[in-house]
């Protein structure tokens, strides 16, 4: 679907993107994890057409962007950080302007603005100026605006930014919604949100590549087994000394201990929740929840930045 | 030409739906009002060939005035709103944004000019003028109109925002306005030259008086493509920094 050879770029001498290569398959989800200033926005204005690459090359199913820029963009939907929208419209005028811009007829607007207020759940609003709307909706619109024409990949930089946690939980099922029609490129420096929404992870540090893969193959990479979370029910301290002994564990450690539950996270050599579930029961220690451990990502993404600063 | 008509609507509609062109409209009407009965019409008896006369350069000055506040927002205030955004990721080339948000201002300053049509009405009715006269007085007219547009346009492509847009396009009709002074204090052939690129003084001042200037209309042709070449330009190098 998408094909990026060193693909770099400069802001007169200083180097923003440096020889960036990875492809994306067809409805895949991915993210583009770094820090602030990484070259993920500059990546991603690129891929969206509105700067042109100093050097390397970029083909959407196929056809390269710098001889056919025009026809590029009319595969294209894209969310920059704040939302381009015209506040004086109404959300319904909004989105028949900018599917206009994208060359649709009236008829397919007719048939297809419906669909995509449904899909971004903005129904409800749709004859309310835009000025009126809180962030939230804003972003959504900011949403609709870059799938209305049904573009084969989508580019969304910093979805969540400014979101409060219902609208971030909101936002993450419209995102993860899109993959059934699009390709889905997901930039954000939030660690656990590109987790929790992508299937592959696309680390950039300093303008370049740095890792990609699935969070698991970048913990495989990374020798780390991974870390759970468990609530669980009965005595500490029979808890831990049972985990403890257990094949694969590394560590345990209490996260909160109340009465009789007890919430610790596991760190393990390689995954063993199912050995470590079946230990539990025969214990008789009420396993109330497993759960990946939220800072796994963000150990990861810490080793590749310090990894790629000391070499 | 679909998206260039969905940018002039657009354009029209951000006018009609905002103070700004309502504030615009407004203060040319008045001003070109106010400026007829002080100056145009006057307390001596005259002529109504050189009251028209009068009208139409009065109003070149408001439709000047008026030219540039309008471009002034047209793409340096949706490069700082981010709505520009919209338009370079869409599958449009830079020539079509330039056309659309051209003709759009273009068509506003058209509305705004022929609304002063009942100035010239008055002095057809009340005394002894040709139809042809205001025709082409305002031939003229809308021809400046469009070069101040497109000298606007390519101005507020050039800045980063609307204030610096206005100094910038004030700045380059100020030039363009001098030409015929600077060519008054030149030797041939430099005079002949500077003398020409006068927006008003050469070309303007035939429309006035009711002469169909082919060389006026040629050189406002000639300055609406240019300016408007340059913005396109400016917009593809955008891409590139």
């Amino acid at each position: 679907m998408i094909e990026v050879q060193s693909l770099s770029r400069y802001y007169g001498s200083r180097c923003a993107v440096d020889r960036v290569s990875f492809s994306i398959a067809a409805n895949e989800v991915v993210g583009f994890l770094g820090l602030n200033g990484a070259g993920k926005t500059s990546t991603l204005k690129v891929l969206g057409g509105l700067l042109l690459p100093s050097g390397g090359e970029v083909t959407v199913d196929g056809v390269d962007m710098s001889s056919n820029p025009t026809d590029v963009r009319a595969h294209i939907g894209f969310l920059p950080e704040d939302p381009p929208l015209y506040t004086e419209m109404t959300v319904r005028e909004f989105l028949h302007f900018v599917a206009g811009l994208r060359g649709m007829s009236t008829a397919e607007i007719d048939a297809r603005i419906g669909e995509v207020l449904a899909k971004t759940n903005l129904e409800d609003v749709s004859d309310r100026v835009i000025a009126e709307l809180s962030h939230g909706y804003r972003k959504r619109v900011g949403i609709a605006q870059a799938i209305i024409h049904g573009p084969k990949l989508v580019i969304l930089d910093e979805p969540i930014s400014g979101l409060d946690p219902v609208q971030i939980v909101e936002m993450r099922a419209v995102i993860r919604s899109l993959r059934t029609e699009s390709t889905v490129l997901v930039s954000s420096h939030i660690l656990s949100e590109i987790s929790q929404t992508c299937d592959r992870i696309l680390v950039l540090n300093q303008g370049r590549l740095v890792a990609q893969g699935t969070e698991t193959e970048l913990a495989g990479r990374f020798h780390i087994g991974g870390s759970i979370d468990m609530k669980l029910r009965g005595d500490r301290d029979q808890i831990h000394s049972l985990l403890s002994a257990a094949p694969k564990v590394k560590k345990v450690i209490d996260l909160r201990t109340e009465d009789e539950a007890v919430d610790v996270r596991v760190s393990m050599e390689s995954d063993a929740r199912e050995v470590l579930v079946k230990l539990l029961v025969d214990a008789d220690i009420g396993v109330r929840g497993v759960t990946d451990a939220h800072d796994e990502l963000e150990g990861i993404f810490l080793d590749l930045t310090r990894l790629e600063g000391e070499s | 030409m679909r998206t260039i008509g969905l940018l002039v609507r657009r354009e029209l509609r951000s006018y009609f739906d905002t103070a700004w062109g309502w504030t615009i409209l407004a203060m040319v009407l008045i001003l070109d009002g106010l400026m007829f009965n002080a100056f145009a019409l006057g307390t001596r008896e005259r002529y109504s060939a050189e009251v028209l006369s009068d009208f139409f350069y009065l109003s070149s000055g408001t439709t000047m005035i008026a030219g540039v506040l309008l471009t002034m927002r047209l793409i340096a205030e949706e490069r700082q709103t981010g709505t520009f955004t919209l338009l370079q990721t869409a599958p449009i080339r830079p020539v079509e944004i330039v056309l659309g948000k051209f003709l759009g201002a273009f068509t506003f300053l058209s509305i705004v000019t022929l609304l002063t049509a009942y100035m010239p009405a008055l002095i057809f009715v009340h005394g002894k003028v040709s139809i042809g006269q205001i025709l082409v007085g305002y031939t003229g007219l809308l021809s400046l109109g469009a070069a101040t547009i497109a000298v606007g346009t390519f101005s507020s492509a050039l800045a980063k925002n609307q204030l610096l847009a206005a100094v910038i396009g004030a700045g380059l009709l100020v030039l363009l306005l001098l030409g015929w002074l600077v060519g008054q204090v030149t030797e041939p052939p430099l005079s002949g030259v500077f003398s020409y690129s006068a927006i008003f003084d050469r070309h303007f001042q035939p429309f006035m008086k009711g002469r169909l200037n082919t060389e006026g209309l040629v050189y406002y042709a000639s300055l609406c493509f240019g300016f408007l070449l340059m913005a396109t330009r400016v917009l593809q190098l955008r891409r590139l920094r």
